[in-house]
């Protein structure tokens, strides 16, 4: 049985609510460890924090031990789950956390859903364990780039509070990330538990649904009062609608400015090789990668030879063929967070491009990345009787 | 056009493919030379990665030979190379890239015949579709 509860909401702060039921996860012993984005000091983006302490000191990194100064403490004041910025997805945190081994102990997780869905994937290319960790989802009303949310703190406003303003009026945000705008799965599925905010009037109420038999057993531990709105189904459905139809139309874009090749070497052309893009992927899941790898060191000879074949060669050579490998890699286990797009320092529109292929690639094996578990990745495994066409024509 | 000859680069699984080239030869089958062969131990160890980069440097075609299904010396290396040349020519086709320039057939140690017909119907293909647009590029 799935329990849904409401965290009452004081004075319209939806993120203090959400604060303390973290904190008292803390408190109550329910984790030993919570990994939550924190708003850094200079309050201009955030971090992803792993918390063993639920009160926490506000300013300043170090509580010098000693000088007779008090820090200051405010409980999680500076997390900030509602942030929308992603600067870098958690699943890549949590496979360098628990790839070698995993927690004996429950550590909580807050993501978003793309988060959610890039860890499934690395679970099951054996770099990331979900042992011991209670996944805590958060419905994403969407994120913007790293520099528009600075620009929007540095105009004195709190990105979060006009998110959830602008979301709450139902007012379309073109600020977005593209990857936002477009994403079909913005509300968590595989978590244990979802904090719920499409559908809901989180300027009184928030809905913390369980999703697991662990969730169950971390609500059951307090007195929330049940959730009776249904207004949340209609709600989402609604919400989805709207991105799959700018996904849609984002695809048919994609069909005329990125067709053959003479449009696709002028977008890769501008690409430096500096490779962020495989860097920030939470999929790029190579440990080392083959573009990196001595393979493309040639001899200094070799560069002129091709440089006579054609007169003239692009320098950094084999870009083309990096986003083309790259893509081959993970196509099928690209869950679409575009931070790629978003660490590219030349605006190669790399969402769209990924976005649009992975999806054909994913349909084939009608394969959906992060959605189980249970279901193998696409390429490990094979059917003895499909595609039969292949290897006869 | 009349003179173009296309280079085809082909990687022969060890097994069944590489064997049926030999057979084509020491039958004294006749094929085009078009093809360069590589001979890799098994088709599943094909990258996608030296596909795209064969015709990335301008080989006007690429070719992939492996056992039959249910034959491969390893059990599974064809059915998955099955799926990775599935990929591979879905993302050609999203991006609006021919992805008749790669072939993927299963011949059999014992298959000279269809090894030496194989590269006779690809190299046809190829001279039809023309050399690979790729080549006139210096952006790649």
């Amino acid at each position: 049985m799935k329990k849904e509860v409401v965290i009452e909401v004081k004075d319209a702060k939806a993120k203090e609510a959400i604060n303390s039921f973290l904190e008292s996860l803390l408190e109550k012993n329910l984790v030993s460890a919570l990994l939550v984005p924190r708003e850094v000091p200079s309050k201009d983006n955030v971090v992803q924090n792993l918390m063993t302490n639920s009160n926490l000191p506000v300013r300043g990194p170090v509580c010098r031990a000693g000088t007779g100064r008090r820090m200051q403490t405010g409980g999680l004041k500076e997390v900030n789950v509602i942030s929308p910025v992603l600067p870098v997805s958690s699943a890549r945190i949590i496979s360098q956390m628990t790839r070698l081994s995993s927690y004996k102990n429950p550590v909580g997780v807050v993501l978003r859903s793309c988060e959610i869905r890039a860890l499934i994937e690395l679970v099951k290319l054996k770099q990331a364990s979900l042992d011991n960790l209670l996944i805590i989802g958060v419905d994403c009303l969407g994120t913007y780039s790293i520099s528009d949310y600075q620009d929007l703190c540095k105009q004195g406003n709190s990105p979060s509070d006009e998110l959830l303003r602008k979301f709450k009026e139902g007012r379309e945000d073109t600020k977005l990330r593209k990857a936002c705008q477009v994403c079909e799965y913005p509300i968590p599925s595989n978590a244990d538990l979802v904090i719920g905010l499409v559908g809901v009037d989180f300027e009184k109420n928030i809905l913390l649904k369980s999703g697991t038999e662990k969730g169950e057993k971390i609500l059951e531990k307090f007195s929330f009062p049940e959730f009776n709105q249904s207004k949340r189904e209609e709600s989402v459905s609604k919400y989805l609608s709207k991105k799959i139809e700018k996904r849609d139309t984002l695809f048919s874009e994609m069909k005329g400015e990125v067709s053959g090749w003479e449009n696709l070497l002028s977008v890769f052309s501008t690409c430096i090789n500096c490779h962020n893009c495989m860097r920030v992927c939470p999929l790029c899941y190579c440990r080392e990668c083959f573009f990196e790898s001595p393979t493309f060191e040639f001899d200094s000879e070799k560069y002129l030879l091709w440089a006579k074949r054609k007169g003239s060669i692009k320098m950094p050579r084999d870009t083309t063929l990096f986003h083309l490998g790259r893509m081959s890699h993970m196509a099928t286990s690209c869950v679409g967070c575009g931070l790629c797009e978003q660490a590219c320092p030349s605006n190669i529109p790399l969402l769209k491009i990924f976005k649009m292929v992975s999806y054909n690639v994913q349909q084939i094996f009608k394969y959906v990345p992060g959605r189980d578990l249970e279901e193998p990745l696409p390429l490990t495994t094979f059917k003895e009787d499909e595609l039969r066409s292949v290897g006869e024509e | 056009m009349a003179n173009f000859e296309p280079k085809i680069v082909g990687f022969l699984c060890n097994w069944c493919t590489y064997a049926g080239a030999d057979l084509a030869g020491t039958s004294r089958m006749q094929y085009p030379p078009n093809i360069r062969p590589i001979r890799v131990m098994c088709s599943g160890s094909v990258d996608s990665v030296y596909i795209l980069r064969a015709l990335l440097e301008g080989a006007d075609g690429v070719f992939i030979g492996g056992c039959h299904p249910g034959d491969c010396h390893y059990v599974s290396g064809n059915y998955k190379e099955r799926r990775r040349i599935t990929v591979l020519k879905s993302i050609l086709k999203s991006l609006g890239l021919d992805d008749g320039r790669v072939w993927i057939r299963w011949v059999s140690a014992s298959e000279g015949k269809r090894y030496a017909d194989s590269i006779s119907e690809m190299t046809s293909h190829l001279k039809r579709l023309g050399p690979n647009p790729v080549s006139k590029y210096w952006s790649l």
